[in-house]
């Protein structure tokens, strides 16, 4: 059993927890998912590590609620425990100094960039980082951020706070500054991340996405993460999850993504209605 | 004391009723039928059945001791050579092994030893109370990697030796392939955890959710302390046909579509949360065990027209003779000697169909068998919304490539010694499918004791 040490409520639908896993945390890199259930009648879903602590043998990740199972781990109190905490998964972000990099995430996206920023800073990268979120009660980890960054650039959709619009006008303000970007690492909903791609792509920026697809196992056995990649398929569970934006078909991610709304909005749907019930 | 009695049918449920649910489907033997069935056999002095039997269970023993009511010493019998024998008496190809070489089939049927092993091994399981009793302590400790037949087998042989064993397994249940790959309509998830758990009770360890190749090594397995590993990590890679297409919601493949079904219960979704779709029309390509599960499942998530759809003729299936009849029985179609050459989608990216051609069988290829030819002109569109590929499996990297100087073939399958199962590194064995590609469950077994004698020899002059 993997047990929750620490909640912490980021936004009102955006929760941290702090989970005993010291296995996982002894190899965890930046990067790297984990595959969770939360009881035994639970799917497994894929979760970016946020953060690893392998004193404590810890691994911290961060949860929006968009559905049944995202409600039910978010709704996990201290001393809760997951049934499956398995990882860590995938392949680690190659760290190196690339020079200046940005470091965008959007939403709970801002959560898997976190170690990536820190690993960058420390490969002795300049690491601008932009956050982005629908509006300022959103945002998450701005101070987290700011510690593993040298700038941060924040926007939100409807202006509430930092520059008013999209993180890719966040990448234009770098840009107008004179700036010369090195390399992107760009975490957040899917159009967010195919916005970003786009926009480097004349540009001729390195621009790296974490994909977030369908995953059963997670250890390349099903292929039900698979993605479209320049033309090959792809498992997102081993090859990645990290790939190169500028040949991720991120409609095709969109659409594979989508096939099971129903039967979620079933699920979901049934954990809702329980909480009502129980007045929660 | 053998009968001239007909071999004894397995009571099954109606096709009609099964069709729509997901227990299973062979009812077993009742005690008079099991007693009737061995007195069937005729005791050979010589027996030929023991020499087909992978693991080389002591088959007139059993069957003896079942035609004389007592089940629960056949049943210790035949726990002496074979640790699974629920498992084994439902989904060994018998056809093909022991009761291949039964001298009652030379003239007519074979005495059904598969079905009184799973006969007494349920018997055991209902009314049995005995324990294997533990070995004296060797003091030596072995990691096995992988919790499917061949870890398992391997694991519960050093048990008996002595031996300390830790099981590691990447999914959240022990099983491998009988937990996540065959339905629970062929073989029932309680039984198998109930096989395993009589494992634990000898002292295996088994621990869940550690895939090897991340969490830990091999290298770091026999650092930390464990004298010799065993890599049983099965053949848990998918293949796809690499047609267009393939990428559309709806295409899944098999290992997929049976581990969303079997591992996770998607067909108890909702009360079981992970989600599982089939359209009416559902095509299962590949001809093996593995496509006759797949399709009959789809057929019980609602279905209404599930295709085989399979290049080569009925003849050349591989599947079993016993499950191809259990499929047609169901309803499934068999569309034989036809190929799909692309997959179409809609605008929302659902499969709607899938483009084929009609096939011809030619000259015979390496393989022996005759290879299909396409016939010019034949392409025609078959409605689908749903395509389960089936067409086999290959190693799983993740432990081949993170494991420094062990021999590869060029298959990805590791290169182990047939007689002794040892790898390339001192200490370090492997067997079932990772070494075979896909086969058998039994035969993955089989190496798993041929694996767990000679570490264990291994262990006693090191």
């Amino acid at each position: 059993m993997y047990k929750v040490v620490k909640r912490r409520q980021l936004a009102d639908i955006i929760t941290l927890l702090e989970v005993e896993a010291p296995e996982v945390a002894k190899k965890a890199q930046p990067g790297e998912f984990v595959i969770v259930r939360q009881n035994e009648e639970s799917e497994r879903i894929p979760l970016t590590i946020m953060d690893f602590n392998r004193d404590k043998g810890t691994i911290t990740i961060v949860i929006q609620e968009v559905g049944y199972s995202s409600n039910l781990i978010t709704r996990m109190q201290e001393g809760d425990s997951f049934v499956t905490f398995v990882g860590p998964l995938g392949q680690a972000t190659e760290m190196e100094n690339y020079g200046t990099v940005l470091c965008i995430g959007g939403g709970v996206g801002i959560a898997p960039v976190h170690p990536i920023a820190r690993g960058l800073k420390e490969a002795g990268n300049k690491v601008i980082s932009i956050l982005g979120a629908r509006t300022k009660d959103l945002l998450i980890l701005e101070d987290e951020m700011r510690a593993v960054s040298n700038e941060v650039v924040i926007t939100t959709d409807d202006g509430t706070y930092g520059m008013k619009g999209f993180v890719t006008h966040g990448i234009q303000s770098v840009l107008d500054q004179g700036i010369k970007v090195d390399a992107i690492w760009a975490i957040g909903p899917v159009v967010m991340m195919k916005s970003v791609a786009n926009f480097t792509r004349p540009l001729g920026i390195k621009t790296i996405v974490s994909m977030n697809p369908v995953m059963v196992d997670g250890t390349g056995m099903c292929g039900a993460c698979r993605l479209d990649v320049g033309g090959e398929t792809k498992f997102a569970c081993v090859d990645g999850p990290e790939f190169d934006g500028h040949k991720v078909d991120f409609d095709l991610a969109m659409k594979r993504s989508a096939f099971f709304k129903n039967e979620e909005a079933v699920a979901y749907g049934k954990v809702k209605c329980q909480c009502a019930k129980e007045g929660k | 004391m053998a009968s001239k009695a007909p071999r004894h049918d397995m009571p099954c449920q109606d096709p009609i009723v099964r069709g729509k649910n997901f227990s299973e489907v062979a009812l077993g033997y009742t005690v008079e039928t099991a007693a009737e069935e061995a007195k069937r056999c005729i005791q050979c002095k010589k027996p030929k059945c023991v020499e087909g039997c992978p693991v080389g269970v002591d088959i007139p023993q059993f069957i003896n001791k079942i035609a004389e009511g007592e089940h629960l010493e056949a049943a210790s019998i035949l726990k002496g050579k074979n640790t699974l024998p629920a498992i084994c008496g439902r989904v060994c190809p018998q056809e093909s092994q022991c009761e291949a070489q039964c001298i009652l089939g030379v003239k007519g049927e074979p005495v059904a030893i598969g079905r009184l092993e799973r006969f007494a091994a349920d018997y055991e399981m209902a009314n049995g109370t005995s324990k294997l009793e533990k070995a004296t302590p060797s003091g030596k400790k072995v990691a096995v990697i992988g919790a499917g037949p061949a870890g398992l087998t391997c694991a519960a042989e050093l048990a008996r030796k002595g031996h300390a064993v830790t099981v590691l397994e990447a999914l959240h249940v022990a099983g491998g392939v009988l937990m996540y790959g065959i339905p629970e309509f062929r073989l029932p998830k309680a039984i198998v955890q109930k096989e395993i758990n009589s494992l634990k009770d000898m002292g295996v360890e088994i621990l869940v959710n550690q895939v090897v190749g991340k969490v830990t090594s091999v290298q770091e397995l026999l650092a930390n302390g464990y004298d010799a590993v065993f890599i049983g990590t099965g053949a848990g890679l998918p293949y796809f046909m690499k047609i267009p297409g393939e990428n559309y919601n709806g295409v899944y493949s098999a290992n997929e579509f049976l581990t969303r079904s079997n591992l996770m219960k998607a067909y108890d979704f909702p009360n079981h949360a992970t989600p599982i779709k089939v359209g009416e029309q559902v095509a299962v390509l590949g001809g093996g065990n593995v496509a006759m599960d797949a399709a009959r499942t789809a057929l019980r998530l609602g279905a209404k027209d599930v295709y085989i759809v399979y290049r080569r003729s009925m003849t050349e299936l591989p599947a079993r003779v016993e499950e191809v009849h259990h499929a047609e029985e169901e309803g499934i179609q068999f569309k034989i000697l036809t190929n799909p050459i692309a997959i179409n989608g809609d605008e929302n990216g659902n499969v709607k169909s899938m483009t084929c051609l009609k096939y011809e069988l030619g000259e015979p290829d390496a393989s022996g068998r005759r290879r299909p030819v396409a016939i010019e002109g034949s392409e025609f569109e078959l409605p689908v919304q749903t395509v389960v590929v089936s067409i086999g499996q290959g190693p799983n990297p993740l432990v081949t490539t993170t494991t420094a100087g062990l021999e590869l073939n060029k298959w990805g399958n590791i290169v182990a010694d047939e007689t002794t199962m040892a790898t390339s590194i001192p200490g370090v064995y492997a067997g079932g499918d990772i070494v075979t590609g896909a086969a058998t469950v039994i035969l993955a077994m089989g190496a798993g004791k041929t694996a767990a004698a000679s570490i264990d020899a291994h262990l006693m002059t090191n």
